[in-house]
């Protein structure tokens, strides 16, 4: 599992913009669907305490990718990994056949396209990832759960009406909800599919600048289809096309000189 | 030619109503000449009183006793081990061959006459294990009658659950069984107990498959009684009764000659058919109650 020594990542400044310390690497990461081959031998690099952005054209296999992290897809069958995603600080390869995917799941948390908190109350919507690891101490959780709602900038507006359905919520504060949900129980990587694309201008600014506090504490993985959104909230940025990555580069310089003429292309709408 | 479209449409709008107020009306009909032998003579004494060779003073009790308690053996058997095995299909189960065959089959069984699995039960129930014609093996009966609807109907409830529910649960760290416990079965609640009441409320009215694993139609006493005087206060000798069952005890009484038993039958017939529509009423409002509640 050696890290590529040359890989499609190296831009026109070289090592000197590798991201360093990293909380996780893919390495040469190809995914199947069957036969269908989705993810051709990505390497990214995830720094620690920064927010990495994918974007690429419809299709290209972000959420695929995404997925790949908390072993989404050990939940369907005729799905195959090859290569490896390693975790760190413990190096370990999460792809691994010996690793359990609900241990993986265990260290990480995922936010979804589409909203979806449980048809229970906002207090269980938050409990639940505690309630999953055994947590029984009733103060323990109270505290988890205000402090969760707290980070996802949610707590003041539910805070008297924590039994009442996380559903009954509007989009906005379902998907900051969502958030608070993965939160709750301390993960070390978060992960974001298009986390805002079902919500209005005013809730994606909030979730937005929620996302800038966050960084300080915990890695953000984001897809977004929105490249000013990438350009806005990251620090580095994967552009993707067809399952492969193109580039790999601080958010800053990817956007303004990119090294490759098909991220040009995209970053300046001329495709995709 | 507007003329002739809408010639043709008042004469379709005519058949159609024509065709609305056979079906109903006959029902009506059926239901209001069941009323009118029946009603006046469904009372205390009717409900309370055993079978007997006077019209006037036969009863309904141990068809109604008998009914409960081959519905309580059902819906004990036939519930738990519907639900579960809908549970492993929709969520364990992988998709090959047998599984297939399997869901083909289950699907298929419940076509299936119900006179069909009184001659498997009276195989298997009264021969080959030795249960005689006793509560327990008509429970059981109709137990295996109900197993494909309560299979099909939690299947569907369960499947009506957006797999995004199911990834939050599972990205969490969440176990299947932690998945099913906590949201596929709470969420699906509603949907299959609407199922399993809609299935009871059919073995009720089970006439043929009791027949024949040989219930009796007259009985004068009734079975043991479940709970004892003494330890450990609870007896399961009622399971090995003789018995009988409405459907069963109105059809005696509907094949006298004689008008006040046919009053009787009429009688039964209306408690049935009471006991069905509530039942299905039951349904209608669990589903209502809590489809309000779960949305997503
Ligand atoms: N369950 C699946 N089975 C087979 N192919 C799939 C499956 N899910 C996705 N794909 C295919 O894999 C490719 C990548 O899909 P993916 O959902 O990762 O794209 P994406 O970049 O997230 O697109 P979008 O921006 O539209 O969400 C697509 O061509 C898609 O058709
Ligand atoms: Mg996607």
């Amino acid at each position: 599992m050696a890290r590529p020594v040359d890989g499609p990542y190296i831009d026109s400044a070289g090592r000197g913009d590798w991201p360093k310390p990293l909380k996780a690497e893919t390495c040469e990461l190809s995914f199947y669907y069957g036969t269908r081959l989705v993810l051709k031998r990505v390497s990214v690099p995830i720094a620690e305490c920064n927010i990495t952005a994918l974007i690429g054209p419809s299709g290209c296999g972000k959420s695929t990718f995404l997925r790949c992290f908390n072993r989404m897809h050990d939940l369907y069958p005729g799905t195959r990994y090859e290569g490896a995603i390693v975790l760190y600080p413990d190096s370990r390869n999460i792809l691994d056949r010996e690793v359990d995917p609900i241990e993986v799941r265990m260290r990480l948390a995922m936010v979804f396209q589409k909203p979806n908190p449980f048809p229970k109350s906002v207090y269980e919507n938050v409990a639940y990832g505690l309630r999953v690891r055994g947590v029984k101490d009733r103060r323990a959780i109270d505290e988890k759960v205000e402090q969760a709602l707290r980070s996802a900038a949610l707590w003041e507006e539910v805070k008297d009406r924590l039994s009442a359905l996380g559903t009954s919520l509007s989009g906005g504060q379902q998907q900051r909800l969502c958030i608070a949900r993965a939160l709750a129980t301390d993960p070390e990587l978060l992960l974001l599919d298009e986390p805002t694309s079902a919500l209005d201008p005013i809730a994606t600014a909030s979730i937005e600048e929620l996302l800038q506090d966050l960084k300080r504490r915990v890695t953000i993985l984001i897809v977004t289809h929105n490249m000013q959104q990438a350009a806005r909230i990251s620090d580095w940025t994967a552009f993707m096309y067809l399952g492969e990555l193109v580039e790999f580069g601080p958010t800053k310089r990817l956007f303004t000189t990119p090294a490759k003429k098909q991220t040009e292309d995209y970053i300046t709408g001329r495709f995709g | 030619m507007i003329k002739r479209r809408k010639f043709s449409e008042a004469l379709f709008k005519a058949l159609g109503l024509s065709a609305l107020v056979l079906a109903v009306g006959t029902l009506v009909l059926l239901f209001g000449a069941l009323l009118i032998d029946g009603v006046g003579r469904l009372d205390w004494q009717f409900l309370t009183s055993f079978p007997s060779r006077h019209a006037s003073q036969a009863g309904i009790l141990p068809a109604v006793v008998g009914s409960t308690l081959v519905m309580l053996v059902t819906a004990f058997v036939g519930i738990p081990i519907g639900v579960a095995a809908a549970i492993y299909l929709e969520e364990y189960a992988r998709r090959t061959w047998l599984t297939e065959l399997i869901e083909v089959t289950v699907t298929n069984l419940a076509g299936v006459p119900s006179i069909i699995f009184g001659l498997l039960a009276l195989g298997l129930f009264v021969y080959m294990l030795g249960l005689g014609s006793s509560i327990l093996t008509a429970g059981l009966t109709l137990a295996l009658l109900i197993l494909p609807v309560v299979i099909v109907t939690t299947r569907e409830a369960i499947r009506a659950i957006p797999v995004q529910i199911r990834e939050a649960a599972f990205a969490l760290g969440a176990t299947r069984w932690q998945t099913v416990a906590d949201h596929v079965l709470p969420y699906s609640a509603s949907g299959i107990l609407t199922g399993i009441i809609l299935a009871l409320s059919r073995a009720i009215g089970e006439t043929a498959p009791i027949v024949t694993v040989g219930a009796l139609t007259f009985i004068a006493f009734l079975p043991p009684s479940p709970i004892t005087d003494q330890p450990p206060y609870l007896s399961f000798e009622w399971l090995m009764s003789p018995f009988t069952v409405m459907p069963i005890q109105m059809f005696g009484w509907v094949s006298r000659p004689g008008e006040d038993f046919a009053a009787n039958a009429a009688a039964a017939g209306l408690l049935l058919v009471g006991m069905t529509l509530a039942m299905n009423g039951l349904a209608i409002y669990v589903r209502y109650r809590m489809r309000k509640r779960v949305s997503w």
